[in-house]
């Protein structure tokens, strides 16, 4: 199985009061726990459950996925830009592994 | 010749047995698929106190391809203190599991917006529901066409 590789795309920088629009992606199998592998044996279930955003520590964001969510979860959402500051993106597991990446955005 | 038309019409009969039980088999299983589990949950969770609108739901009409089905959705709010959209959820009628996903949403984003990209088994309805920080909630749903169903199994 490929590593599992959180990637995002925010706006480096943005005027007060524009929308940004920011994209991320998370490469995950997302086992349904239906699918069958090639011996014909169930998978068993594993997906990315909750997806959470926090701008400068502050949660702006958030999204809590089921099984009919594709594999590679792709999750795009508005913010509205104020102040310079720091995104913390977080994806967790269902086996309770996080994973997080963090991008900055400069506001004028 | 008297006992051959037995026959015909006690195969005939059998026919209609049989299409009978068919029916009745084909029946009950909608009977058990037809509560809407995609409906129910909407009820449950907006105490059945919701308005059918039209919202902006993006799906395509149809999809080729039901692992990868792009859907957004555009929801007119000023997403001020006083007036926000706190959670917007996703269903779909004809997956194993009604719940797609549920989003959280802060006055923070300035808009109540999101794209993601979905699972669907077969030809469904994807419904979508709002609820405001006033405890109103609305609805929309759109149906697509999936040619190539994608849950696997």
């Amino acid at each position: 199985m490929s590593k599992i590789k959180p990637r995002g795309k925010v706006p480096k920088k943005a005027s007060v009061d524009e929308i940004i629009e920011i994209k991320t992606l998370i490469r995950h199998p997302m086992h349904s726990g239906r699918m069958k592998d090639k011996n014909g044996k169930n998978i068993p279930k594993r997906i990315i459950n909750k997806f959470l955003v926090k701008f400068n520590g502050k949660q702006v964001f958030g999204m809590d996925l089921e099984p009919s969510i594709s594999t590679n979860p792709y999750i795009a959402f508005p913010f509205k830009a104020k102040e310079t500051g720091t995104f913390d993106f977080e994806w967790t597991d269902d086996n309770g592994e996080k994973y997080s990446m963090s991008r900055k955005m400069s506001v004028s | 010749m008297k006992r051959q038309k037995m026959i015909t019409i006690s195969r005939r009969n059998a026919i209609y047995l049989m299409s009978g039980v068919a029916s009745t088999v084909l029946f009950s299983k909608y009977a058990i698929a037809k509560p809407n589990l995609a409906l129910q949950k909407i009820k449950e969770i907006s105490k059945n106190n919701v308005e059918e609108i039209d919202l902006f739901l993006d799906v395509p009409e149809i999809a080729e391809n039901g692992n990868q089905v792009k859907v957004s959705f555009d929801i007119e709010s000023p997403m001020t203190k006083d007036d926000f959209v706190k959670t917007v959820y996703l269903f779909a009628d004809g997956n194993p599991a009604p719940n797609v996903a549920k989003f959280s949403f802060s006055t923070d984003m300035g808009a109540c917006a999101a794209t993601t990209r979905m699972r669907l088994s077969k030809t469904q309805n994807v419904y979508l529901l709002a609820e405001y920080n006033n405890g109103k909630f609305a609805m929309t749903k759109s149906k697509v066409k999936v040619t190539i169903g994608g849950c696997g199994g």
